[in-house]
């Protein structure tokens, strides 16, 4: 599968992530409160320095995952020249597209395993509640293993398809997708159980 | 319980593919995915409580940094961006259809189905995301909504199939539809 990480090392791999995601989340709320152009202007300074300080290769990624806004920023800025508050805009445009690139920036350069991690930590006070996240630490993998299986045998059920239709595959695929992803369930749960169930006992935790 | 975990685990996978299989066109040559058709399924197959799951799951991991939406999209910016309000959305979406079809009880899976799928997926999911989008864009709602309306055309027809999936499912597998009347119901809750 494709990853949305960084293709080069950068420092900030090396940084703690809870640290960059508090930094995130503190600096998503500031850019919401401080309304004012300049600083807006300044956050996307900063940012485009962030993004080029890697090297070409990284700003190069980080551009593409940013490409998803550019519809968004394209249909605010011609709706406020319409309405003559082209100012506006520039302001909600330009937050919207620092609160995006540094979101990922986060992403980029964090691997899965830390962010598992740090989720683990963050479901702390649940479990001393007495929730099982264990069903959650399970599913995780799950999903992870299942979805290019899922997605390979979708399209071997479009060439069986084309090989009797000159339509296009069509939603009819998906019935066999459902019913061949419920069995399969059926038989995971089967061997979870046969390995000794989801849970572990009681007192182990 | 492992089976459920099976199931959640299953049906956020198959959200994933739906987004990722590029073969799959919902008809009329409308580029829309059908990753909100997985949304809907989740919810009127396995029900409120594990369809949310399922959705609430596949969310979780596209915020750990995982490309699991369509065209590959995924990680932390996906909640920031303008469509955040529908990424949220998704588990509510799943839940309400879910919860529609648990609730309402009609001799046709695939009417229940459906008008689940139009309930949860569409009238629920579009407040989320025109509410999300209003805060994010600093637009009235009834402006964000306006601009998210041009794509409840291709979910009403996300809702129609999700129907006519239901349906069938009912009809060639009943016992995998925990909620429909006649079907077996015991064991099956999270």
């Amino acid at each position: 599968m494709i990853s949305l990480t960084s293709p080069v090392r950068t420092r900030a791999q090396d940084w703690p992530a809870g640290a960059k995601l508090a930094a995130l989340c503190l600096v998503s709320t500031g850019l919401f409160l401080a309304r004012g152009l300049p600083v807006q202007l300044g956050a996307l300074a900063v940012v485009a320095v962030l993004y080029a300080l890697p090297g070409p290769v990284f700003l190069r990624a980080g551009l593409r995952s940013l490409r998803v806004v550019l519809p968004f920023v394209v249909v605010l800025l011609v709706w406020h020249g319409v309405l003559g508050d082209l100012r506006g805009g520039l302001v909600v445009v330009l937050r919207m597209v620092v609160l995006v690139a540094l979101a990922n920036l986060v992403t980029m350069t964090t691997a899965l395993e830390e962010l598992v991690d740090l989720l683990s930590w963050l479901l702390t006070p649940l479990r001393r509640l007495g929730l099982r996240t264990q069903p959650l630490e399970l599913a995780i993998p799950l999903v992870l293993r299942f979805t290019p299986v899922l997605v390979a045998r979708a399209g071997r059920l479009a060439e069986a398809w084309r090989a009797r239709s000159r339509r296009r595959p069509g939603w009819q695929l998906i019935l066999p997708m459902t019913l061949l992803a419920l069995d399969d369930a059926d038989h995971v749960g089967e061997a979870l159980r046969a390995r000794g169930g989801a849970l572990p006992p009681l007192d182990d935790d | 319980m492992e089976r459920n975990i099976a199931q959640v685990a299953l049906f956020a996978a198959m959200i994933a593919a739906l987004g990722l299989v590029p073969q799959i066109s919902l008809g009329f040559g409308v580029p829309i995915t059908a990753q909100t058709l997985g949304v809907m399924l989740a919810g009127a197959v396995l029900g409120a409580r594990r369809g949310a799951a399922a959705a609430g799951l596949l969310m979780l991991l596209v915020a750990l940094g995982l490309p699991l939406l369509a065209g590959g999209r995924g990680g932390l910016g996906v909640f920031t961006s303008p469509t955040a309000g529908f990424a949220l959305g998704w588990p509510v979406a799943a839940f309400v259809t879910g919860l529609f079809v648990e609730r309402v009880r009609l001799r046709s899976a695939g009417l229940a189905a459906g008008l689940g799928a139009v309930l949860g997926g569409i009238v629920v999911l579009y407040i989320m995301g025109a509410s999300g989008l209003a805060i994010v864009t600093g637009r009235s709602l009834p402006e964000a909504f306006r601009l998210v309306a041009v794509f409840i055309p291709g979910d009403l027809l996300k809702a129609g199939i999700t129907g006519m999936l239901v349906q069938a499912l009912a009809r060639v597998r009943p016992g995998a539809l925990a909620w429909h009347r006649g079907a077996a119901t015991g064991g099956l809750r999270l």
